[in-house]
């Protein structure tokens, strides 16, 4: 596992499965149609990404696209990271 | 009002004075005043008084001239005047001037019906030798409490379940049914409560006890169908305002002085403003100021004070006082709450009794009767947004519904549209107005332990609620619809009662509810729904009738719900710890195991979570709520221990660990 897939994984499982079982969450769920994540998640997935990554993300990046799975969340990032390369 | 308690031996043995003693003790709270206990036989009636009207002659449990009725009663006949006079001409004779007697007359006279004719708020039980039964009675919207439970040899009825604990042959158990439903709607549906085979007598309901067996009916039932549509907006605002002044002014019945609360927002400043202008009661108010900016709202107490020139008490409510206050509270609410907002109410209370107030009038119910609810809003963009599914625009307005909610702010059209999607088969839902919150609450019950979960795998709480609803429901238009459900069920199961009764009778203090007159409340069924909530403005027509008694800036202020600090009430983000020890303790895995209810690992997860500073949403904060609540509530009332708010106490540390 890459290290930036352990870290999402990780931060997912503290922050919103709780009683599920980490194991149960395949990188490509949804996580609007899993039901894990509420408005108030999307924000804390944002801050999440912004300060472990040091990068900003901007309101129009603010779509399920981009943030909607672990898969989604490992490749929008590894796109922010290329942008400040 | 007060505490009452009764025991029926369907075993035909004699009831045990003691033992009434015991239950009636529990409820000191409820009335402080005096309390008596009376047996009959195989029935006994235990009161606790707090005297309010004919202080001298309103002694209980009381009995009829001829001794062949007894009651005891909780609660207020507002209309006991007009009653009177109908008895008496009727050739019945008072001793009393209180409105317990009218109730034993009017029983006399027209039987279980009389409480067609009663206006106000009651629970009470009369022991009929003639019948050889026992009437119990509760008032239509549910504002004084009666609960009951039944062991193989008698019949045990109370205004609070403490009561029933008192009596060795009661057990305490928890009903997982109650807890999933209370993790879903707020609070079990009636008849269940939280423990296991103890019941409530649901809002409207009569009963009748006789020969071990029971009979339960609804006397009274809300009903939306006749929608008037041909009456003037002024037409129906003159006689709204007519209604409310007269709902008002009986309810200043009372032979002591009569405080109002004012939160600052519409409904208690119309019930302050009536008394003002249309009463020569003297006007004493009372209000709760948060510390956290984000919640209080003494900007608007401040102006209506100016406006109507009351004499004023606040209590200021920190996140401490919240957390400190918060397993007494549990004791009284006697159920699992998801919120925090009770706390306020019992230090509001407080402020109230240490005035020398026994009662208080607030504006409970207009939300739910004249349309005042953001749910309600919500229903109506959703149903609005759902006839243009594609449209980019319509979602938008869910942002103007909720300006306070900084985190929906902030979300993106493709995230709105997504969070408040409508699946097409919800449209037809009976619950369609509710489903999101309930949605939203049941995500709690990832929580919950396996062993719970895996016990409660086939329940379904939206298709046990369903099973309740009135046939005629389905016919009713979809805002009806939505007060309905509010009416029904958070209005009785929780501001009513964990946050309406409980708190303020936990200080012995009585609230009273003009909106909630039954008059009132029949009348506001009839109202269109464009003069309920007019485009997205709510409480319309209300804000109209009383123009002139409001200032504009209260009437045309954004509705702001009454909300209190959660999570942050009990663990200190800053410090990273919980503030109080009974904080640590009753989420730590060893208490956590030993209630059975929750997964511990989950819990731990959360609370790390909200120490960290990151648990910003509602979830989360109703998460960290409910479980605490839930472990006060059977540490207190099934494991008997009590629980003190001690100093604030490192240990988090074990937790996180």
């Amino acid at each position: 596992m890459s290290s930036i897939q352990s870290e999402v994984r990780d931060f997912v499982a503290d922050n919103f499965l709780f009683g599920e079982d980490p194991e149960s969450l395949n990188n490509n769920d949804s996580f609007l149609e899993t039901g894990i994540i509420d408005s108030t998640g999307v924000l804390e997935l944002v801050a999440f990404i912004e300060e472990k990554y040091s990068v900003e993300v901007d309101d129009d990046e603010l779509v399920p696209e981009n943030l909607d799975s672990i898969d989604q969340l490992i490749n929008f990032i590894e796109s922010k990271l290329k942008e400040l390369a | 009002m007060c505490g009452i308690a009764g025991i029926i031996q369907s075993d035909r043995h004699p009831v045990n004075q003691a033992e009434l003693q015991s239950m009636i003790d529990t409820l000191n709270h409820r009335g402080p005043d005096a309390s008596g206990v009376t047996t009959r036989g195989s029935v006994g009636f235990a009161h606790s008084r707090l005297s309010i009207v004919d202080l001298a002659g309103g002694v209980q449990p009381m009995q009829s001239a001829d001794g062949m009725l007894s009651i005891t009663f909780n609660g207020e006949i507002y209309n006991h005047i007009e009653l009177r006079a109908q008895l008496t001409s009727k050739g019945y004779q008072f001793q009393t001037h209180s409105d317990t007697e009218v109730i034993l007359y009017m029983y006399a006279e027209y039987g279980p019906e009389c409480v067609q004719q009663f206006n106000g708020q009651w629970a009470f039980a009369i022991h009929d030798q003639r019948q050889k039964q026992v009437f119990l009675s509760r008032d239509r919207m549910g504002i004084r409490p009666l609960v009951y439970t039944q062991t193989p040899s008698r019949f045990i009825f109370a205004s609070e379940i403490k009561a029933l604990f008192t009596l060795p042959d009661v057990e305490r158990k928890t009903d997982l049914t109650a807890l999933n439903q209370l993790f879903t709607f707020w609070s079990p549906l009636p008849p269940r409560t939280f423990f296991d085979n103890v019941l409530e007598l649901p809002p409207a309901h009569s009963m009748i006890v006789k020969n071990g067996q029971l009979k339960i009916w609804q006397y009274w039932n809300l009903d939306y169908s006749p929608n008037e549509e041909n009456r003037s907006l002024d037409d129906w605002a003159d006689e709204l305002r007519a209604l409310l002044i007269n709902a008002t002014q009986l309810r200043l019945r009372a032979d002591v002085p009569v405080g109002a609360y004012l939160s600052g927002g519409l409904d208690s400043s119309v019930t302050a403003a009536i008394i003002r202008n249309y009463t020569n009661a003297p006007l004493n108010t009372f209000s709760v100021v948060f510390n956290d900016q984000e919640y209080d709202e003494s900007r608007y107490q401040q102006e209506m004070i100016q406006e109507l020139g009351t004499e004023h008490q606040a209590v200021c409510c920190s996140y401490e006082d919240i957390g400190r206050v918060f397993p007494k509270m549990i004791q009284h609410t006697e159920k699992p709450v998801l919120r925090t907002a009770p706390a306020p109410m019992y230090l509001l209370s407080q402020l109230v009794h240490d005035n020398q107030f026994k009662v208080v009038m607030t504006g409970e119910g207009a939300d739910e009767i004249l349309g005042g609810y953001d749910l309600f809003k919500e229903t109506k963009i959703r149903r609005f947004w759902s006839r243009q599914p594609d449209s980019k625009i319509r979602p938008l307005l869910l942002k103007r519904l909720y300006p306070y909610m900084k985190n929906l702010q902030a979300q993106s059209p493709a995230y709105l549209k997504a969070f408040f999607n409508i699946r097409p088969e919800e449209l037809n839902n009976p619950f369609f107005s509710h489903l999101p919150r309930w949605e939203l609450t049941s995500k709690l019950k990832t929580f919950f332990s396996d062993d719970v979960k895996q016990q409660l795998v086939n329940h379904n709480p939206l298709s046990e609620f369903s099973d309740q609803l009135p046939e005629q429901f389905s016919q009713w238009p979809s805002f009806c619809q939505a007060q309905y459900l509010e009416t029904v069920n958070l209005m009785p199961g929780y501001i009513l009662s964990s946050q309406g009764d409980r708190m303020a009778m936990g200080n012995s203090v009585e609230g009273r509810f003009p909106f909630l007159d039954y008059r009132v409340v029949e009348f506001a069924a009839r109202i269109p729904i464009r003069f309920k909530m007019n485009g997205l403005n709510e409480k319309y027509l209300l804000k109209y009738a009383m123009r002139d008694l409001i200032p504009e800036s209260i009437r045309k202020r954004p509705k702001q719900p009454y909300r209190a600090p959660e999570a942050h009430s009990f663990i200190d983000t800053k410090k990273q710890k919980a503030r109080f020890e009974y904080v640590n303790q009753q989420l730590s895995p060893d208490k956590l195991k030993e209630s059975g209810l929750f997964n511990p690992t989950a819990v731990q997860r959360l609370v790390k979570k909200i120490a960290e500073g990151r648990a910003i949403g509602t979830r989360d904060n109703m998460a960290l709520v409910g479980i605490l609540s839930t472990q006060l509530l059977v540490e207190q009332m099934i494991n008997k221990q009590p629980v003190a708010a001690g100093n604030n106490d490192p240990g988090l540390a074990a937790l996180l660990a």
